[in-house]
């Protein structure tokens, strides 16, 4: 048996489970997709094995123990989802965003619109046009410092 | 490993065997990530999880080819068939399946898929072994579990033990933190 028939099937399985891990949405089928890339670990493991003629069969025997935990983590992964399923009603990856950074939704002008809203009879009371960009300045330089602070937290 | 390596013009009925199981497992695997059902994606998961067996099979992994049958086929997707059934995921064709990010996808995987085999034809181009049988029989590999690798073994009960437990405090909806002022009802109990 040549050794590069298996490796090459295990690689086309571990990319094929790379394309799911990034295209899908649905958070099961991702994890589908997460066992199809241990499975491709899982030929290398035993190939390598035949082809070394291990003694100690640490090729197997580790095989049997990704098994095992493939196993053990998709009990936890389902779990999580439906812990998930139960509180937000979806299971849809997409729509999960609360981790991420807020101005990621289109909001680079919204939050000025109110800031010149308040501001804008003051403005209009001290006369015309140029106290409005200036106020657009200041806006966009406090939009800069908390995003700077931001960073800083980080 | 032997200096002679036969021409890869000549397969073995083991390599046609083992390439067609292989074809099987790849074109199954296509389906389960391209597929827009559901459940048909867990059913394709199964014959792709079959014909890896049968490939272990061919390389006289026997111990690990039953395990595979036992724990892919007979747990694993049923569990991932619960998962889809207790999310009330719509049965028939939906349309959401795929992300908005398909084609950057598509790209990585397809640059993954291309590095990983030009470095693996390139690596072992002249890598070859015969294949003896009883290799991988179950009383070599128990032989070899419970005297060599007996700790790590030991070490993996634990975390399936840690891995149950934390699956069912998750799972569990009557539980609350301590922490929270106690409620009218649970005064009443």
């Amino acid at each position: 048996m040549h050794i590069v028939y298996p490796a090459v099937v295990s690689a086309l399985l571990f990319s094929i489970g790379v394309y799911g891990v990034l295209a899908r949405r649905n958070t099961i089928l991702v994890l589908m997709s997460v066992e199809l890339m241990l499975n491709a670990v899982n030929l290398n493991l035993v190939a390598f094995d035949v082809w070394l003629r291990d003694r100690l069969h640490g090729g197997q025997v580790l095989t049997l123990f990704v098994i095992v935990i493939a196993a053990a983590e998709l009990g936890l992964g389902l779990a999580i989802v439906l812990a998930l399923y139960r509180n937000r009603r979806t299971v849809d990856i997409d729509r999960l965003r609360d981790l991420s950074e807020k101005e990621y939704v289109p909001v680079v002008a919204e939050p000025d619109t109110p800031e010149l809203a308040e501001r804008e009879p003051g403005a209009g009371a001290e006369g015309g046009r140029p106290p409005s960009t200036g106020n657009g300045a200041a806006g966009t330089a406090a939009r800069s410092g908390e995003r700077a602070s931001r960073g800083g937290a980080q | 490993m032997t200096a002679a390596v036969p021409s890869y013009l000549s397969p073995t009925v083991q390599e046609i065997v083992f390439l067609l199981l292989g074809a099987v497992a790849v074109g199954s695997a296509l389906l389960v990530v391209t597929t827009r059902q559901l459940v048909h994606a867990a059913l394709w998961l199964v014959v792709s999880f079959g014909a890896l067996a049968g490939c272990y099979l061919v390389l006289t992994a026997e111990f690990v080819a039953w395990v595979q049958v036992l724990i892919y086929v007979g747990a694993v997707v049923v569990l991932l068939l619960f998962g889809i059934m207790l999310t009330r995921a719509p049965i028939g064709r939906a349309a959401d399946l795929d992300s908005g990010n398909r084609i950057v996808a598509a790209v990585v995987a397809l640059a993954t898929a291309g590095v990983l085999v030009a470095v693996v034809v390139d690596g072992f181009r002249t890598a070859y072994t015969p294949l003896q049988p009883g290799g991988g029989a179950a009383g070599e590999l128990g032989a070899s579990v419970f005297r060599t690798w007996v700790l790590p073994f030991e070490a993996l009960s634990v975390l399936l033990l840690a891995a149950l437990i934390g699956a069912i405090v998750l799972s569990r909806t009557d539980i609350k933190p301590d922490d929270a002022p106690p409620t009218v009802e649970s005064r009443g109990k």
